[in-house]
Parts: C-alpha cells; sequence; structure tokens
C-alpha cells in the first residue's frame, strides 16, 4: 500500500505511552520494578521509534500524516515531525527515561508507584500529542490531556491539603487558559481557512492582515502564558512545587510549562512580526523574567527557589520569542534546549538533597560539600549553568540572549538602552539566586539541626544527574559538535526558512553581551551578599497576592457566588423551573419574531372555516373550560378530559388520518381508566391554596405559549412546502408490501424508530411495576365491596361474551392494518382494553385466575420476537430491519416480505398489549392487596 | 380554517401549560395529557391541510394525506400513554411517601410562606 513505514512510525511513537499504560498497570501491579522497566521502556521505545525516522527530519524534511476523522468539522487526525517536534519528542522522551529511573529510588518505597507510572506516562503521551500536533484542534485535545494530567501528578500527595489545593490552582489556571486558547486556535483556524499547522504557517501575512488578529493572538497567548506560567498568572508553578521532586523535576523543566513557549515558537511565523507580538510578548516575557528572579532569591526552601528560578527562565524565552530578531527564535529554541537539561538536573540534585537531609530548608541545609562531594559537584555546575557561567550551556544561550536585546533595532534614543538593562538586571538576579543555592546548600559553615546526617544516595539515583550534568559541560564546551545540528534544524522549523549565519562558539571576543555577563555575574555576588537586609524587607512587604490561601479564598468566594447564582434560577422546587423556562421560552420567542406581525401570516391564503370544524372547537373550548374551571373536583375534570380526547379523536378523523383517530380512542379509554383507578388513592378534589396573583400569572405564562403555538401553527400552515412523502407512498405498495402507508411507515420504512418507541414502552411499564411495588396507600373513597352492587350484573354479564368478539375485533385490525387502518399498535390497545375491561366488570378475583397471562412474558416476547425480525435480514446479507426493501426485487419473495413486516407488527402488539395490562391490573390490585384488615395501613 | 385550527392547538398548550404549573400532581397528569394533544395535532397540522383521503396508496387514490406525521404522532400517542402512567404511578409512590399530593414537597414546610411567588 501507499503508507510509507516512516509515517506508520510517526502514529506509533505517539501512540506507545497510550497503548503502554495498561502493561505499565498489570506490570505495576506485579511489582515495583517491572511497573517502572515496563516505563522506562515505553520512554526508551519513543526514542528507539524517533532514531528511526530521524534523518529525513535532520535533512530538512517535514513529515506529515493525515488519517480522515471528523473532517466537516477540521478535526483530522493529522500529525507532522519537524525539527521543533524532535527536539521536544528528544527531551520529552529522554528526561522522561532519566525521571523514570530517579522516581524509582527517590520514591518512598511502601509506594508500589503503579499510580504515579501510568499518570506519568499518560502525561508523557499527551506532551508528545502537542508537539506532534499538525491539527492544531488536535494539538488542543493533547494539551487539554497535559492539563488533566499534570493536576494528577501535583495532587500526586492527594491527602495532604497542599497538594490538593496546589493542583486544583494549576488546574484552575492552566484549564482557563486552554479555553481561550481553544478560542484562539478556532479563530485562528478560520482566519487562515485551515487547521492544518502546514497551511496555518505558509498564512501568517493572512493571519496577521485580518480583523480578527488581535483577537486571535490575546486569546493564544492567553493559553500559552497560563501553561507558562508567565506574568500574571505565574503562581500555580510555586505553588506545584507540592508534587512529589520527579514530578517537579519533569513538569518544570522540560515538558508541562514548556508547553507555552513551545506553542509560541510553534506558531511564530503565523502570529509573529506585529508590534501587537512584540509589545505583548516582550513585556509580559521581561516582566516574568526580572520578577521570578527576585523572588527566587527570597525563598529559604531550594524548590521554591528552583519553581521561580523556572518562572524566571521562562520569562526569558518569551522574552527572546517576543523581540523577533533575526536570531533571537534561535537563541529561545537554543535557552529551551539548555535550561530543560540544567534545571531537570538540579531539580533531581535537590531532590537527592531533600531524600538525604529530610528537609528543604536553606537556613538548615548548609555544608553538604563535605557529606556528599559528588552531588554536590554535579549540583554545582547545574547551578553555575543557571547563573551562566561560561564554558557550561547557560552561558552560551544567556549571552546569545544579551546580543539579542542589543541588538534589538525597535527603541531607540534613551530607551534603546531599556532591553539590556532589563536583561542584565535579570541576569544579576540569577546570578545572585544561583549564588545562594550553592553558597548556602553546600558550603556556608555546618548544617543546623538536620533530621538526619547526609550521604551520597545510591548509585543509581545519581546517575540522571550525572547524565544531564555530563551534557551541560558537553554543550557548554563543544557546542558546535554536540548541539548545532539538533539546534539548527529545530530553529528552522520554528522560522520556517533558512537561518541567518550564526556562531555557535564559547568566544566571540570582547563584546557588549560579554560585558553584559561579566557585570551580570559580579552584580548578582554581590546582591546576594547583600540579601540580608532584602530578606528583612520582604518580611516586611510579604507578598501575599499570590498565595494559595489567597487562591482558595477566591475559590471559595466563586464557588458561593456560582451556588447562589444557582439558587436564584434553581429555588429546588420545581414548578419555579419549570415556570422560569416556559417564561423564559416565551421571552426568547417574543424577541425573534420582533412584533411584526407580518412574519405570522404567510403567502398562502387562510380558508374559512367549515361547520363542523366551528362546532369541534366549541365543544373542544367548553370540554377546556371545564378541565380548567373543575380541575380540583377531580373526577369532574376527567370527564371533561375525556370529551377534549373525543374530540381530538374526530379531529384527527377530520384531517384525514384514520389510524390516528383509532388509536387515540383506545389510548382515551385506558388513560381514563388509569386516572380513576388512581383517583381512588387521591384526594378527591384539591384544595384552594394559592392567591390569585399566581394562578394570574401562570395564565400569562400559559397563555402566552399558546399564543406562540397558535402563531407558529399558523405561520406554517400559511407556508408553502414539499412533503418528502411522495416517495413513501410511490414505494409503500412496491416495496413495502402494504397499501397503508403510515403502518409500512411504521413497521418498514423506520422499523428501526418504532422498535426503540416499544423498548420505551416496555421500560415505562417495567418502571411502572417497580414504583408499584411494596406500595401502600389508603384508598381515599369508601371502598367498593360496602356497596351492594359491586360488580353489576350487568356489566359482567354483558362483558364475558363481549370479550371473544373483542379479541376478534383486535385480530382484524391487527391483520388488516398493513393495507388499510389498523395494525399492531391499534390491535394491542383494542385486545388490551377488552381484557381490562373483565377485571372492571368481575375483579382481579375472577379475571386474573382464568386469563393467567404472563405480563412481562409479553413484553419480552414481543421485544424479542420484534428484534429478531429485525436480525432475521442479517441472514439475507441485509443491514439490520432494512429487509424489504431489497426482498421484493427478489423474485418469489414477494409474499415473504409481507410475513417479516407483520411479524415485527406482532411484536409491536404483544409490547403494546402487555404494557397496558400491566399498568392498569397493577394499579387495580394496588388497593385490594393489603385489604382486608389491613388496618391504618 | 387554519386559523381556527391554530387556536385549537394553542389553546390546548396554554389550558396544558396552566395545569402543569398548578402545585398538585394530578393537576399536572391533566395538564401533560392536554399538552400531548396539542403537540400531537400541531406534528400532524405540518402534513398541512386539503387532504382529501387518508395515506392509503390505492391505485389511482389521489389527495393523500401525509403519512409521514401520521406515523410519528401514532408512535407518539402511545408513548404518550406509557408517560402518562408513568407520571401516575410516580404521583402515587410520592403520596406514598410523602403522605400528600405535592408537586414540591418543599412547599409543605413552609406553609404560612408563599415559597416560590
Amino acid at each position: 500500500m501507499g503508507v510509507p513505514a516512516s509515517h506508520l512510525v510517526l502514529a506509533a511513537l505517539l501512540l506507545l505511552p497510550f497503548v503502554a499504560l495498561p502493561l505499565v498497570a498489570l506490570a505495576a501491579g506485579a511489582s515495583r520494578r517491572a511497573g517502572g522497566f515496563a516505563t522506562g521502556f515505553t520512554m526508551l521505545g519513543g526514542l528507539l521509534l524517533l532514531a528511526m525516522i530521524a534523518r529525513p527530519v535532520f535533512a530538512g524534511e517535514t513529515l506529515v500524516v493525515t488519517l480522515p476523522w471528523l473532517s466537516q468539522w477540521g478535526l483530522d487526525l493529522a500529525l507532522r515531525l519537524d525539527g521543533l517536534g524532535l527536539l521536544f519528542v528528544i527531551l520529552i522522551n529522554g528526561i522522561g527515561l532519566l525521571i523514570v529511573l530517579y522516581a524509582y529510588y527517590y520514591m518512598p518505597d511502601d509506594d508500589r508507584l503503579g499510580r504515579f507510572y501510568l499518570t506519568l506516562l499518560a502525561f508523557a503521551g499527551g506532551m508528545l500529542g502537542v508537539v506532534l500536533a499538525e491539527n492544531i484542534l488536535l494539538m488542543l485535545l493533547f494539551w487539554e490531556i497535559t492539563s488533566l494530567t499534570s493536576f494528577l501528578l501535583i495532587a500526586y500527595k492527594y491527602r495532604e491539603k497542599e497538594a490538593r489545593i496546589a493542583a486544583r490552582m494549576a488546574l484552575a489556571i492552566t484549564g482557563g487558559g486552554g479555553l481561550a486558547l481553544l478560542a484562539g486556535l478556532i479563530l485562528l483556524g478560520q482566519v487562515a481557512g485551515s487547521y492544518m499547522l502546514t497551511d496555518i504557517l505558509a498564512r501568517g501575512d493572512l493571519v496577521r492582515e485580518s480583523a480578527l488578529y488581535p483577537a486571535t493572538l490575546v486569546l493564544i497567548l492567553l493559553g500559552a502564558f497560563t501553561k507558562s506560567a508567565q506574568f500574571p498568572f505565574q503562581m500555580w508553578l510555586p505553588n506545584a512545587m507540592a508534587a512529589p521532586t520527579p514530578v517537579s523535576a519533569y513538569l518544570h523543566s522540560a515538558t508541562m510549562v514548556k508547553a507555552g513557549v513551545f506553542l509560541l515558537a510553534r506558531l511564530y511565523p503565523a502570529l509573529s512580526g506585529t508590534d501587537l507580538w512584540f509589545v505583548l510578548v516582550t513585556s509580559a516575557g521581561a516582566i516574568t523574567f526580572v520578577l521570578g528572579a527576585y523572588l527566587a532569591l527570597l525563598k529559604h526552601d531550594f524548590k521554591g527557589l528552583l519553581a521561580y528560578s523556572t518562572i524566571s527562565h521562562l520569562g526569558l524565552i518569551t522574552m527572546l520569542l517576543g523581540l523577533s530578531t533575526p536570531l533571537s527564535p534561535v537563541a529561545a529554541v537554543f535557552h529551551i534546549i539548555n535550561h530543560a537539561v540544567f534545571k531537570a538536573s538540579l531539580f533531581m540534585a535537590a531532590g537527592i538533597i531533600d531524600h538525604e537531609c529530610g528537609t528543604r530548608d536553606m537556613r538548615r541545609i548548609n555544608g553538604l560539600m563535605r557529606y556528599m562531594p559528588i552531588t554536590a559537584t554535579l549540583g554545582i555546575v547545574a547551578a553555575g549553568a543557571m547563573a551562566g557561567v561560561p564554558f557550561l550551556n547557560g552561558f552560551l544561550s544567556k549571552e546569545m540572549f544579551f546580543a539579542e536585546t542589543v541588538a534589538h533595532p525597535a527603541l531607540s534614543g534613551s530607551a534603546e538602552f531599556l532591553l539590556p538593562g532589563i536583561a542584565t538586571l535579570g541576569g544579576i538576579l540569577s546570578a545572585a539566586y544561583s549564588a545562594r543555592f550553592v553558597h548556602d546548600v553546600f558550603f556556608n559553615g555546618e548544617p543546623a539541626d538536620l533530621p538526619r546526617i547526609p550521604h551520597e544516595p545510591v548509585r543509581w539515583m545519581r546517575l540522571p544527574v550525572e547524565v544531564l550534568v555530563a551534557i551541560v559541560l558537553a554543550v557548554g564546551l563543544l557546542p558546535h559538535l554536540v548541539v548545532e545540528p539538533l539546534l539548527t534544524v529545530a530553529s528552522v522549523a520554528v522560522l520556517q526558512h533558512p537561518l541567518p549565519p550564526f556562531e555557535l562558539a564559547v568566544w566571540h571576543g570582547f563584546n557588549l553581551p560579554l560585558l553584559m555577563s561579566l557585570v551580570a555575574l559580579g552584580g548578582g555576588i554581590i546582591w546576594y551578599m547583600r540579601r540580608e537586609r532584602l530578606f528583612d524587607l520582604h518580611e516586611r512587604l510579604s507578598l501575599q497576592w499570590s498565595s494559595p490561601v489567597a487562591f482558595e479564598r477566591a475559590y471559595a468566594g466563586a464557588t458561593a457566588g456560582a451556588r447562589r447564582a444557582m439558587r436564584l434560577m434553581d429555588s429546588g422546587t420545581l414548578r419555579r423551573s419549570v415556570l422560569l423556562y416556559l417564561g423564559f421560552t416565551v421571552l426568547l420567542a417574543g424577541w425573534a419574531w420582533g412584533g411584526n406581525p407580518a412574519a405570522v401570516a404567510g403567502p398562502i391564503a387562510t380558508s374559512l372555516p367549515d361547520g363542523t370544524a366551528l362546532f369541534g372547537v366549541a365543544v373542544l373550548l367548553v370540554a377546556l373550560a371545564g378541565v380548567l374551571a373543575f380541575h380540583r373536583q377531580r373526577l369532574l375534570a376527567i370527564i371533561y378530559l375525556s370529551v377534549v380526547g373525543l374530540v381530538v379523536s374526530l379531529a384527527f378523523i377530520r384531517l384525514s388520518a384514520p389510524d390516528l383517530a383509532l388509536t387515540q380512542l383506545s389510548v382515551e379509554v385506558a388513560s381514563i381508566i388509569l386516572l380513576l383507578l388512581a383517583l381512588r388513592f387521591l384526594p378527591q378534589e384539591g384544595p384552594i391554596e394559592e392567591p390569585k396573583s399566581r394562578q394570574l400569572r401562570d395564565a400569562a405564562v400559559a397563555g402566552g405559549l399558546g399564543l406562540g403555538v397558535s402563531a407558529l401553527a399558523l405561520a406554517m400552515l400559511t407556508r408553502p412546502f414539499e412533503t418528502i412523502s411522495a416517495y413513501h407512498i410511490a414505494n409503500s405498495k412496491p416495496l413495502g408490501g402494504g397499501t397503508n402507508v403510515v403502518n409500512v411507515t411504521l413497521v418498514d420504512y423506520r422499523g428501526f424508530d418504532t422498535l426503540g418507541e416499544i423498548a420505551v414502552l416496555a421500560m415505562a411499564a417495567l418502571g411502572i411495576q417497580a414504583l408499584l411495588h411494596g406500595l401502600v396507600l389508603k384508598p381515599q373513597v369508601a371502598d367498593a365491596r360496602t356497596l351492594a352492587d359491586r360488580y353489576p350484573i350487568m356489566l359482567r354479564m354483558l362483558m364475558r361474551p363481549l370479550l371473544p368478539l373483542a379479541l376478534a375485533v383486535a385480530v382484524y385490525i391487527f391483520l388488516r392494518g398493513h393495507n388499510l387502518p389498523g395494525g399492531g399498535f391499534i390491535a394491542g390497545l383494542v385486545a388490551a382494553i377488552a381484557i381490562v375491561l373483565q377485571y372492571v366488570s368481575a375483579g382481579a378475583a375472577f379475571a386474573a385466575p382464568r386469563l393467567r397471562l404472563p405480563f412481562v412474558g409479553l413484553l419480552a416476547g414481543g421485544l424479542l420476537i420484534a428484534t429478531a425480525t429485525g436480525a432475521g435480514s442479517w441472514l439475507f446479507g441485509q443491514p439490520f430491519l432494512t429487509s424489504s426493501y431489497t426482498y421484493v426485487t427478489l423474485p418469489l419473495v414477494g409474499t415473504f416480505e409481507l410475513a417479516t413486516a407483520m411479524l415485527f407488527d406482532f411484536g409491536i402488539f404483544l409490547v403494546v398489549l402487555g404494557t397496558l395490562l400491566m399498568v392498569l391490573t397493577g394499579l387495580g390490585q394496588l388497593g385490594s392487596r393489603e385489604q382486608p384488615g389491613a388496618g391504618e395501613s | 380554517m387554519e386559523l381556527t385550527l391554530s387556536l385549537a392547538v394553542g389553546l390546548l398548550i396554554a389550558s396544558g401549560v396552566w395545569l402543569v404549573l398548578r402545585p398538585r400532581t394530578f393537576s399536572v397528569v391533566l395538564g401533560l395529557t392536554l399538552l400531548a394533544y396539542g403537540v400531537n395535532l400541531l406534528i400532524l397540522l405540518s402534513g398541512r391541510l386539503g387532504a382529501t383521503s387518508p395515506p392509503i396508496a390505492m391505485k389511482g387514490a389521489s389527495g393523500l394525506a401525509d403519512p409521514l406525521p401520521q406515523a410519528l404522532v401514532l408512535t407518539a400517542i402511545v408513548i404518550g400513554f406509557g408517560m402518562t402512567a408513568f407520571l401516575v404511578t410516580l404521583s402515587l409512590r410520592a403520596m406514598g411517601e410523602t403522605g400528600n399530593d405535592r408537586v414540591d414537597p418543599a412547599d409543605q414546610g413552609r406553609a404560612g410562606k408563599d415559597p416560590d411567588g
């Protein structure tokens, strides 16, 4: 076939984590170690799959796979692998692999880790989806998967309140951003005319010139900024440190928070290059960069320090993407790589220290160089990279960053120094908090009353840190060899055009960026040495607005507000809800109508009513007035209601619908019996308990609705229309085998619907039986037993011979139903009423043992027959219930066709019969069950 | 004719709605039955007036009524009965559980006050 192997590999790369989930669950159930191996091999497998298809990508190709899915909504399963995706797959799977190994040793031994590995893997799958999606709606789907799974990961220690709050906060912020992103991406797709990245990236000018561009950009930035914790959405990230350290190391170095900057980089050719982009992205990035670095220094918890440092570095990357100089995206991609590597190693080193010391407070942890020299050395190197010390990877990208702020042309004059100034200030602060991390943790005297004496961790726990620090050094020393191919291909993917020349080198000669680096490092150390005064200041002006307490308060307030709004709408009383709903419908319809009388009557002229119609409506009016006036005198109301039903039946005849008239008439009889039976147990008269005002208010709503429906009916009747039933009428006899088109429609054209309808009927009957079960009610009327003519002899004598007659009529109606008015529904109703009348005339004690009908059996039998008839068509290789259509085209089976439809109709007959008997006899015997002598009950 | 029938449908609907909004279950059952009449008529009318014979596809027959709304309404009538029966039983059950036939049990606790006005 025409599917290249690389396409299959790409799909497999994305599917692998999801497919592996059940296997990991099984393995983790077997043992902790097996679960770890299964997860690790899944991550490794992803890298191997990537290696199989990496070569063409490095050569500059973009792999795109498209599987049609919901194409009419622009949603296809389309995947793409280009340089940027390649880079992120390496980060996701590569660092993921190290995290799996690390977590195995970090997490407490009594944790079986099944939940951890499953959530981690699902999260990794979500991340892979985000970076591999070609369709932006598909990307959003995976984006939401990462939001949900990161919620589960942050709340991993869900017994701790802190973790629950942190997780909720992260979900509220990133989930809210996800909603904005959904809107933004839909706008983007509309503006660009396609939801495929290939098209969108090529149509940047179209997007930027659109009137919707500002809205699109702001919505998408909301998504990116919430995810990447950019100002003012940064507060969820430090709180997310409540997660276990492996989770933090994964989410806050290479994956979750990088999704936001990934999005900015991904859509860079479509969205960047405008002033709006520059202002929004650069300023958000710059504020985040400086604010994060400033706050990082103030944290005594070293994980908190790393968290704010992460915010700061994300700000740096965002700022680079905002600058939009020819090389700034390259620097951004470079810093994405470098930050992922050194920050993951720092988090893991911090986790080791936490694990060994039992605390994360830098005022107590000091001088660890003596206790764990190897870990300390690794930590120092990684922190050096974070500060931007030469010969380490962070130095290179930071220097590129400095160079780009200098090179940016937008600001001139006195503002010329603004961007470099911000960059240098951020650099100073970064160096200061890095210095604090190194000095406080590894030097600065002796540890202060630690819970235990720290020592080096087990070999395998340190291995992930060693690997990452080795990369830090390798990139820092030999950038040209180690990272340049990957950086180039990823940057080309971001820019979508060849890169301007640039040189990755440690030494560029003396220039302004180098000077800025030196100022940053030196200034940082000075700043750090002066920190005590800063701490005092911070204690006094403590910023509480980003605390989880404040968030919780806002959260509780929003919840209470929502509850109040809900109570306003739904006070818990059904009538109020119904009134609100109906009243709103009237208002809405009135608004849509707009008071234009011409909108009601259509072009077709109305005709004058004939005498029959006028008489019918007059009777209807009287009967309705009776129902309304006497709705409290319930027996009278039932009698008036039956008159209304009769008029409706007659109207059906007048409107050439004899089937409906027959059905309505028999249902009418059954309904009246039903209501009379129920009335025995209800108060005979309803009390007057409502103020007139409420009755009038309800009358206004009811009148409005009635008028609206009248207008609707009139509008419908006075407009031309073309029926689709010409086909049904024409084919009724030749294909359906019957001339009664209504019946043929029920059992043939729309047989599947009918099957569903009789199933609903059977369910209602069963539900009624369940409701009646164990129900004890006291009859509200004098028991008929006390009266002399309990079962009037005339009625009794008349009904017994009438039963076979009535049943014969039912059979007749059933048999002729396919060609003349009748059929299973009506026959079932007639037969049921004939049988129920035996109960009415002679009592259940007489009728039940003589008839011995299994009601549930009737229901089940009817449904089975109808279903089997439908399934029978499978034997002829036809779809369910679409039988007769094709049968007739074969010779000799024309008669057979008739038989299947009739069998289906027989199923309907049985279900209707069973339902009516079950309901009416069930209600009828309700009183007699606990009689006599049941006393109070 | 069109106007008369439209008014009839509207009257059925209005009466049904008003009864549905009463506080006792029995009225609600009456109201829903009226609503069902009104809706069924409305659907049937969507086949338009002017037919002179029922939809029986005999040779040479003309002026047939539209069979599709009729088929829809036929099942609607029967299912309407099922729904009425269910509602009646439900109100009986509610009567057995709470000892009264109010639609909203909440009405009872605040007998002195107007609970939803």
